[in-house]
């Protein structure tokens, strides 16, 4: 082998061994790092584990929201129109937090089946609903027809 | 009337955008004298009707003229006039105005600063930018006209999204664009190399400067985009790994990594194809950019289409520009000679190719966070999301070898370093960066991380490595030596300063940064690292189209009175609600108090933080910005005309002797 070419060769080695050990790097942190996304009626449905960290849409049901007094700690339960998931946050609300208003949170589910949340999201926009929730409550209303309509054929 | 105009000018535009394309790209391959002659009027004029179209645009929201359709859903009458004219690009239709405007802006430069090229090379360049404008013209007119009128005509219009009422807005998008458009610029520099086959040290040294600009635009456009985001939106945060963040973010690393690719192809004639390459890939992020941005699957602030139609157009639009740049790349680039100058391993060659890796590597981790879960999404198969963790775990690492090269490279001479020289040469940074650690671990014991310790040390040898060398160059000059520093190099010291400064920032903010959210009644205080914040209640004050809710803020410290501070809740049309923090602003720390929620009987929710060095991260950004400003100054850059007997092609004196005695690959 010329000297050239193995010094090609050993640039060559130390880039793949770089870009290699970054990749799996990479990997491994997206890997730890994907956070799931899940509706009420897939957390009923037990999706979740205890202790996960998720990400769950829905709207925030009418009449819901209870604060105590005093403290930044809300409880209020969302909703996909077909099953529900009480919350409860101790934090800022965003400005567009309000009932029936469609949100994101992200959090934990406890043993108790509350869902701890540690971010509340809601969007700058008053007409605005997060797409997931708008498809959750659309595949949540499809399903309700659809029973509605096998019970009428049986 | 006038938007009719305005209409009617992109129209124009369009057929002389067609004409600047076809004369330059055809002039050039047939060799005809005439048909070349005619590219840079056709590109001047284009440039000419666009910005009549623009102007047009913005006459109708400064006039409130709200029979246009696009006036009437983003302009209102009790909007302050310079709200009235950032609302130009306040929405889809007029962003991509802005888009084609700040392209007719480039074309009008080139146009006019190329005339010392090769008649052919600058043609089609011209041309190339004339097909990026006939895609984005053909864009708005079949999809996004922005002068559609609305019958009948809005009685007052239904105003501008609150957010969007800001200065930062008024600077943020222009030079976000200036920077992802002046990518097009190197984009056709070397889509023109591929096709006139002068894949050369001359095209790197002509392509340089601009590709300089774009990125340093790049560079302005992402800071303010942080600092803008860290006082409306943020709740002060100045990054958040929002996939329109890293939709601006992915064409920096990558430009970034161009300027040093290029620096190694104009010195010494290495890395011609992966330098055209790095040009083609930083144009196509900046379309990916657009599209993720402007097609609306991203739902932020910047998504504004739901227009299916556009997305796909969008999309198409990238993959014939993408497909065509990459099928020439890989048809031409073989067929050019590929001898560089041949490097040993510890050479400035290697450390920019370090860099390179190191860069490219962050920008693909980049794309992969961002776009796995849209694809994911759109097949259907899930719905996941990857946060600001992955992106920290991927950065962290990558960046603590990479800031440890950064001090060395700019040390390490061309083609065969020596080890013992960059060591004696870089003794005074590394005692100082030792010393900075050492510093940190010792003051603030208790707190302290190895992460933070190697953040400040490694900003510390960043910032000092790229003090030396002008410093020392200084002092010489003090005691009359002759010793020049070329302006490049200048600026490359500072911009590497700049890198520095930031990283220091980062580090120290995200380290020692104290948040705290509390609920505070009138009177009652909180204490945050020494300040003592004292609430003393809200009233209602009323601006020019909005109400709020005002909150007074007493910060003292040690007894002393420190800063009287406002943060308010704006109230405004349709039920929108902002957010504005107050900021007592210092050099060496923010105070940033935010009012949350009201929680009945005068108490409130507020978040109170501290937030040490912040404002070096924006310092940073425009440091580095300034550090490329100084390097497009330089002398070599400012040749006016090539003499008609000097053979272009021929390498730059400099590189002569060393590519000489280069072996032949």
């Amino acid at each position: 082998m010329t000297p050239v070419r193995r010094k090609r060769l050993i640039i060559v080695v130390v880039i793949v061994a770089g870009v290699a050990m970054a990749a799996a790097l990479g990997l491994q942190a997206f890997r730890k790092n994907l956070l799931y996304y899940f509706t009420p009626v897939q957390v009923a449905a037990g999706d979740a584990h205890v202790g996960q960290h998720f990400r769950m849409g829905g709207l925030v049901a009418m009449g819901s929201v209870q604060r105590s007094p005093g403290s930044m700690t809300v409880h209020f339960t969302l909703t996909d129109m077909q099953k529900s998931v009480p919350v409860v946050y101790t934090g800022i609300l965003p400005d567009l937090f309000r009932e029936g208003q469609g949100i994101v949170v992200y959090g934990t589910l406890d043993k108790q089946g509350l869902f701890v949340a540690q971010q509340v999201l809601a969007k700058h926009d008053a007409k605005y609903m997060p797409p997931e929730v708008a498809a959750a409550i659309k595949k949540a209303k499809a399903a309700q027809q659809a029973q509605i309509a096998a019970k009428g054929a049986s | 009337m006038i938007p009719e105009l305005g209409h009617l000018a992109l129209i124009i535009a369009l057929c002389l955008a067609a004409a600047q394309s076809f004369f330059g790209l055809g002039g050039a391959q047939r060799g005809n004298l005439i048909w070349m002659n005619a590219v840079r009027p056709a590109a001047v004029g284009q440039s000419f009707f666009v910005m009549l179209a623009f102007g047009a645009l913005a006459y109708a929201f400064l006039t409130n003229d709200f029979s246009v359709a696009y006036v009437a859903a983003n302009s209102n009458i009790a909007l302050p006039w310079v709200y009235k004219f950032t609302a130009v690009w306040g929405a889809h239709e007029g962003s991509l105005l802005l888009w084609v405007f700040v392209l007719a802006i480039w074309t009008v430069a080139v146009a006019h600063f190329s005339r010392h090229l090769p008649q052919d090379f600058s043609s089609r360049v011209l041309g190339v930018l004339g097909i990026i404008s006939i895609g984005f013209l053909l864009f708005m007119l079949t999809t996004s006209d922005p002068f559609g009128r609305l019958l009948p005509p809005a009685a007052q219009g239904a105003d501008l999204n609150p957010i969007l009422q800001d200065p930062g807005m008024a600077i943020h998008p222009p030079m976000l664009y200036m920077g992802y458009v002046g990518m097009s610029v190197a984009f056709a520099f070397a889509v023109a190399a591929l096709l006139s086959g002068r894949m050369d040290v001359m095209w790197a040294r002509w392509s340089r400067p601009w590709t300089l600009v774009a990125w340093l635009f790049l560079t302005c456009g992402i800071t303010f985009g942080s600092w803008w985001s860290y006082y409306v939106l943020g709740w002060g945060g100045f990054w958040f790994w929002d996939p329109v963040e890293n939709a601006s973010f992915m064409p920096w690393l990558v430009a970034t990594a161009l300027v040093h690719s290029l620096a190694v192809t104009e010195k010494r004639g290495a890395f011609k194809s992966w330098t055209a390459l790095l040009a083609i890939a930083a144009f196509s992020l900046s379309l990916l950019g657009t599209f993720l941005v402007r097609s609306g699957i991203l739902i932020s602030v910047h998504a504004f289409a739901s227009d299916p139609r556009r997305g796909i157009f969008i999309l198409a639009m990238l993959g014939v520009f993408v497909g065509v740049a990459l099928f020439l790349y890989a048809w031409r680039a073989p067929t050019f000679s590929q001898r560089g100058g041949g490097f040993k391993i510890f050479s400035r060659e290697t450390f920019l190719l370090l860099n390179n890796v190191f860069l490219v590597v962050a920008a693909a981790a980049v794309l992969l966070g961002t776009l796995y879960p849209l694809v994911l999404g759109a097949l259907k198969i899930g719905q996941i999301s990857v946060g600001p963790p992955y992106f920290d775990h991927i950065f962290v690492p990558l960046m603590l070898p990479f800031f440890v090269l950064i001090g060395i490279g700019p040390y390490v001479r061309w083609k065969h370093g020596s080890v013992t020289e960059v060591l004696s040469k870089l003794r005074i940074p590394a005692a100082l960066a030792l010393w900075a650690g050492v510093v940190m671990i010792v003051l603030l014991r208790a707190e302290v991380s190895f992460i933070a310790t190697a953040g400040v040390l490694l900003a510390a040898w960043t910032i000092f490595s790229a003090l030396q060398e002008p410093l020392q160059r200084l002092w010489q000059r003090l005691h009359h030596r002759h010793v020049s520093l070329p302006r490049s190099v200048f600026g490359m010291s500072i911009a590497h300063l700049g890198a520095g400064l930031m990283i220091l920032g980062v580090t120290v903010n995200t380290m020692l940064g104290i948040t705290i959210d509390r609920v505070m009644k009138p009177g009652s205080s909180v204490a945050v690292h020494g300040y003592q914040f004292t609430f003393q209640g809200v009233h209602a004050v009323s601006g020019p189209n909005y109400r709020a809710v005002q909150g007074a803020f007493a910060v003292t410290r040690a007894g002393k009175k420190v800063a009287l501070i406002y943060p308010e809740k704006r109230q405004f049309r349709h039920d929108v609600t902002t957010t504005n923090a107050a900021i007592a602003a210092g050099p060496f720390r923010d105070l940033y108090v935010a009012l949350g929620n009201p929680l009945g009987q005068d108490s409130w929710s507020v978040r109170i933080e501290y937030k040490p060095l912040v404002r070096f991260i924006w310092l940073g950004g425009l440091t580095m910005m300034l550090g490329g400003f100084i390097a497009t100054l330089d002398k070599r850059y400012r040749q006016v005309r090539v003499p008609a007997t000097v053979d272009v092609s021929a390498p730059p004196k400099d590189a002569d002797t060393d590519l000489a005695k280069a072996p032949e690959r």
